[in-house]
């Protein structure tokens, strides 16, 4: 089945009701472009969203997908994956959701290193709630309960993720679809926590990190000699504060998933319909 | 009334009282008595008072009574600790050697046994084994072959090295003979062994082995006291059946994890204590709104907040029945028993993926740290029955799919249950959400939709009573005036307290409950009695509440959860509608 998969066969028929405009739309197309690129298809599929704007894209998508709670998305996705360590897992959610509520998930979810990617639509404010500083917003980015900005800096995801011994940390930019969707795709192929923050912007209330704000500073690492193998590389581009980067800073190419390191085979749906054989055993453990 | 003995040996955390209990407790329990285990212990890991305490008896014993008859004191303060339990027969034994204990002064005529127990260890081999040497001069006192204590000691010494073993074995024998040289008298204790083979385990053991049994293949815990030995129970032993523990980093992260695992169609568990249980109703809803099969055990302890956190209370009886905002249906089971910690995991893993529902499996402090002897027989894997409820796959998926061809998750069946196609399965592609959904899991807020998918989940617990034997247990004379009705873990204080009132002419009916949530009907049972008293771990009755709340005079009722508020005129339509009408019956507005 596979092998016939479209991009379009992981669109649902919901019609989305992002801001005409919204980043989110470049960010789910590359999306389900990488899904349909690396074989998979809705049936083998999980896809798990938070809560805000970017949690809306379980519904805009088709596969099999859960809208969860307000931050907890990551901790989901690794049961799923734990639990079917065949099924194609993807995360997906939003600065506020990831980096604010969410932030102790991420970093263990990085830690954690299970085989999933990770995609961030980070548009530096909170948009469904109509506008509020978020955890990447800049510190004197003026909103209606910062009034004079939020007085401290924004959260550098990379870095934490860098910092919580990340094997896969990627940038990318929505309005480039194509490097967008190899992005997301090589995020999919690592062996481990493929973890994407994307750079997608918000037309109604973000009047500062705009598109043109990103196409005019944002370098692409393929067009320089950037290793992303390199830790140390990785590190210094990643704490560079007048660049930013589109591309993989670092991938970890020895990266071995926790779920293999646990030794976890198969999928653990199937059991039988009685205890299972040797359960006596368990009982005679405790003469 | 059981011929007991009551046994303890206490001192300082870290002086390996556990591990010292717990090898004479196994030494009975293969020697064929009944064994009942408690702990008396602080949240600390070294210092402060610690005892484990022992009741045995040939015959079933399933409470401890306020009686000790054979204390070892590692300390002096284990002496005044359990002054009020010691009586003229008891037999203290402690090292009157020790610089501490030489002013050492026994309650009433107590007989003060003193042993060289530090010297003695030191001859046997080393003064680590101070504990076992007064193990050795209990089994004297008690008539309790020495022999007895061997298998205990390889299972507990076992990998130290067979040296170890030896002089473990040397050192018990030591503290035997030099009572038996001595104290050249008998105590009036006989611990008399038979041919019986039983297994000792506590609450938190019985339901990791329960998950198992049942087919449980991914848990996600933080650790938390009582609840950490499902865990640790669970940890290597569920990876020979295919499963694996996480270790999340809090317990918001161990229900998700669950909840993930769920959805992906593993049989998945988390368990807490109260604490964890706050965190986790953040995500409750969403279980049960998803309708998401899952088991989540609390093993109650002393609150609010951090409370008393090696401290006994049923005081979440309430959270499980209505925690979490919005109205959530769900199962809460309350094990009565060791045993019933097993079989109770079994029938909530059952009862959730039947419904497709959170099952709360409430347990408490007292089955968690209690180890009590059952015969095997009492956990017979052939009994074991697994029933997955409305799974689907390739070959009856299409009758579930729309006319679009899309999978309907929460289709709104007449019984309430919808179809389940776990993730891989071809055609079953599909979401499912926390906001309200249409019978395709995406959101809503159509009233009529809304209001089709409350009702929906809601007649899983109707269907559930109908269909599941929600009944309770019933001890004593069922004609009594006196009616006493418990919950969880009391009935085992319960049934031997009946015994103690039968000899003072007291005839009492006594209805344990394991069921709280759908729950028995106990409104017949209520009005036959003159008297009746509810008996709970706590300070207001919350079970008491639920049963007055069942016996009550029924009210007419007018809900409306369309999501839209009251309007004057319609509401004065409700009232006049339902005047008209029978009384005692539910009226809900019709969506707009």
């Amino acid at each position: 089945m596979s092998s016939d998969v479209r991009f379009t066969d992981f669109k649902s028929d919901k019609q989305p009701t992002w801001c005409p405009g919204c980043g989110d739309f470049g960010t789910m197309n590359g999306m389900m472009k990488a899904l349909a690129e690396t074989g998979n298809d809705p049936d083998n599929t999980f896809v798990v969203a938070g809560i805000g704007c970017s949690g809306k894209i379980g519904t805009y998508m088709h596969s099999y997908a859960l809208h969860g709670v307000h931050g907890r998305a990551l901790p989901v996705g690794i049961g799923v994956k734990m639990a079917n360590p065949d099924l194609e897992v993807m995360v997906a959610g939003g600065d506020g959701d990831g980096y604010s509520i969410g932030a102790g998930h991420f970093i263990h979810a990085v830690r954690r290193n299970v085989d999933m990617s990770y995609v961030v639509m980070d548009n530096r404010i909170y948009g469904l709630t109509k506008g509020q500083a978020s955890p990447t917003s800049r510190e004197d980015f003026e909103t209606g309960t910062t009034p004079d900005g939020p007085q401290q800096p924004p959260v550098n995801p990379k870095a934490l993720a860098l910092a919580s011994g990340a094997t896969f940390i990627a940038q990318s930019f929505s309005s480039n679809s194509q490097r967008h969707a190899e992005i997301v795709q090589q995020a999919i192929e690592h062996d481990g926590f493929g973890f994407v923050n994307v750079y997608s912007p918000c037309v109604t209330f973000n009047d500062v990190d705009t598109y043109d704000y990103f196409r005019d500073t944002i370098v692409d690492l393929d067009e320089t000699d950037h290793d992303s193998n390199n830790r140390d590389q990785a590190k210094d581009k990643i704490l560079e504060s007048d660049k930013e980067y589109m591309g993989v800073l670092y991938q970890d190419e020895d990266s071995v998933p926790f779920e293999k390191r646990e030794g976890v085979e198969g999928s653990m749906a199937e059991i039988p319909d009685g205890a299972p054989e040797g359960a006596m055993d368990l009982v005679r453990e405790f003469y | 009334m059981p011929d007991d003995l009551n046994w303890a040996i206490g001192g300082e955390a870290g002086d390996g009282i556990d591990s010292t209990g717990k090898i004479f407790a196994q030494a009975l329990s293969r020697a064929g008595r009944h064994v009942f285990t408690s702990k008396d212990f602080a949240s600390r890991i070294r210092g402060g008072y610690t005892a484990y305490k022992v009741r045995t008896s040939v015959d079933r014993v399933e409470s401890v009574v306020d009686r000790l008859d054979i204390l070892i004191a590692l300390t002096e303060r284990t002496i005044h600790e359990n002054e009020d339990e010691l009586h003229d027969d008891s037999v203290i034994i402690y090292d009157g050697e020790r610089t501490t204990m030489q002013d050492v002064e026994v309650p009433g005529d107590a007989t003060a046994l003193e042993v060289p127990l530090k010297r003695l260890a030191e001859d046997a081999g080393g003064a680590i084994m101070l504990n076992v040497v007064a193990l050795g001069a209990a089994c004297e006192v008690t008539n309790f072959p020495i022999e007895n204590l061997d298998e205990s000691l390889q299972k507990r010494f076992g990998d130290k090295g067979e040296a170890i073993v030896e002089n473990n074995k040397k050192a018990a024998r030591m503290g035997q003979e030099y009572v038996q040289e001595e104290f050249d008298h008998e105590f009036g204790y006989d611990l008399e062994t038979t041919d019986e083979d039983y297994v000792l385990l506590n609450g938190d053991e019985a339901i990791g082995m329960g998950a198992i049994a049942a087919g449980c293949r991914f848990y996600a815990g933080y650790p938390i006291t009582p609840a950490t030995d499902v865990m640790e129970y669970l940890t290597g032993r569920i990876d020979q059946f295919g499963g694996k523990v996480v270790q999340a980093e809090d317990e918001l992260s161990a229900i998700n994890m669950t909840l993930g695992a769920a959805r992906a169609g593993a049989r998945a568990m988390t368990a807490t204590s109260g604490p964890g249980i706050d965190l986790m109703t953040e995500t409750f809803g969403l279980v049960a709104t998803s309708e998401t099969p899952m088991v989540i055990c609390d093993v109650m302890r002393s609150g609010p907040s951090t409370g008393m956190p090696t401290k006994q209370e049923q005081g979440d009886l309430n959270m499980t029945l209505y925690g979490g905002h919005g109205e959530i249906p769900r199962f809460v089971i309350a094990p009565t028993s060791i045993s019933e910690c097993f079989w109770k995991t079994v029938e909530a893993f059952n009862l959730a993926e039947k419904y497709q529902t959170p099952v709360f499996l409430v347990s408490d402090l007292a089955m968690a740290v209690t180890e009590q002897t059952f015969p095997p027989e009492a956990f017979d894997m052939d009994e074991v029955e697994v029933e997955r409820g409305k799974v689907v796959d390739e070959d009856d998926i299409d009758a579930w799919l729309d006319e679009k061809g899309r999978f309907q998750a929460h289709f709104p069946a007449a019984d309430g249950v919808s179809p389940r196609a776990f993730p891989g399965t071809t055609d079953g592609a599909h979401m499912t959400t926390g906001l309200e959904h249409d019978e395709l899991g995406r959101r809503t807020e159509d009233t009529e939709v809304r209001v089709e998918q409350v009702d929906k989940r809601e007649r899983k617990v109707q269907t559930a009573r109908e269909e599941e034997d929600f009944d309770y247990r019933e001890y004593g004379d069922p004609d009594a005036d006196t009616l006493v009705i418990s919950w969880g873990s009391n009935e085992g204080a319960m049934r031997e307290g009946l015994e103690f009132l039968a000899e003072d002419g007291y005839d009492i009916r006594f209805i344990s409950v394991p069921y709280i949530f759908p729950r028995p009907d106990l409104t017949a049972e209520v009005e036959a009695a003159d008297d009746v008293i509810v008996v709970e771990c706590n300070a207001t009755g919350q079970f008491a509440d639920v049963v007055e709340h069942d016996v009550l005079e029924r009210v007419d009722r007018i809900n409306k959860y369309t999501g839209v508020r009251f309007k004057a005129d319609e509401l004065a339509d409700e009232i006049k509608q339902t005047l008209a009408g029978d009384a005692g019956t539910t009226t809900e507005v019709e969506a707009e």
